[in-house]
């Protein structure tokens, strides 16, 4: 977006002009920033033998949730709804975003597609991906000589 | 409607300090209104549903909440991007609200508040007296 600036005479009014930009510069800072650049926010949590995701996802529906794994990728995909509505109300205020979103995260390791898990709590979505057996890190036990 | 405690989005700046050195959130809203109720619905992802505190002074509607994780046991965290905090925010109201029947449902970390407008007194007739 780019704001409508007027003409400037350089010369005319230097202070004025130094001013302008002042108060540009504290605008750009004083607007609402966005919360999170990517959207869900996540927290990982890695285990011996499991990684644990947890996401925001505030209004979204199982249903219109689609997690997808490949080796150490994880996709969230999903669609925010809009809130629903009667025809004739008059909005006060409208900031929560909605429309589709996905996101692609890098796990620590390779997770075993077949058993993972997922389940959503008070808009808090957890995915609990284990470690395919055969990549389990293995105690190798020291023989006496 | 005006916003009391802050522009929306992002944490809050109060003049007392919290007693938890944790975030206080800012949660996101969409406000409508029909013919007779006020429509307020706030992601509060997190919030544990009973611990919700929703006031009515006056006009002033104050919606409190905390945000919980669960701390996985034999996990360590590796990235985080949110963490545990309060949510808080109040609303100065335009209009008389009926407290008696405001409605609070919490559903997918979104609490949905209905407002119904108070009925109007009906208009008072008095009568002069003859001297």
């Amino acid at each position: 977006m780019i704001r409508y600036t007027p003409g400037v005479d350089l010369w005319g009014e230097p202070l004025a002009t130094l001013r302008r930009i002042q108060d540009e510069i504290n605008r750009t800072f004083n607007e609402p920033q966005a919360p999170a650049a990517e959207y869900p926010a996540l927290n990982i949590w890695r285990g011996e033998d499991a990684v644990l995701v947890t996401a925001e996802v505030p209004g979204v529906r199982m249903e219109d949730m689609e997690l997808t794994v490949h080796q150490n990728t994880l996709t969230i995909k999903g669609k925010r709804a809009p809130v629903a509505t009667e025809p004739d109300v008059s909005f006060h205020r409208r900031e929560r975003t909605f429309g589709s979103f996905a996101r692609t995260i890098a796990l620590p390791f390779n997770v075993d597609p077949d058993r993972v898990q997922a389940s959503a709590e008070n808009g808090v979505l957890t995915i609990t991906l284990p470690r395919p057996e055969a990549e389990r890190p293995r105690k190798i036990q020291i023989s006496k000589a | 409607m005006t916003d009391v405690s802050g522009t929306g989005k992002g944490t809050a700046e109060r003049t007392a300090e919290s007693t938890r050195a944790q975030p206080v959130y800012i949660p996101q809203a969409d406000i409508y209104e029909t013919k007779d109720a006020l429509f307020v619905s706030l992601e509060m992802p997190g919030a544990n549903p009973d611990a919700i505190s929703i006031t009515l002074d006056k006009r002033v509607l104050a919606v409190r909440g905390r945000s919980v994780q669960k701390r996985p046991a034999g996990f360590s965290p590796v990235h985080a991007e949110y963490r545990e905090g309060d949510y808080e925010r109040s609303f100065t109201l335009s209009e008389a609200i009926d407290g008696d029947r405001i409605e609070a449902s919490f559903k997918d970390g979104i609490l949905d508040l209905k407002l119904p407008k108070a009925q109007p007194a009906p208009a008072k007739k008095i009568g002069v007296k003859h001297g």
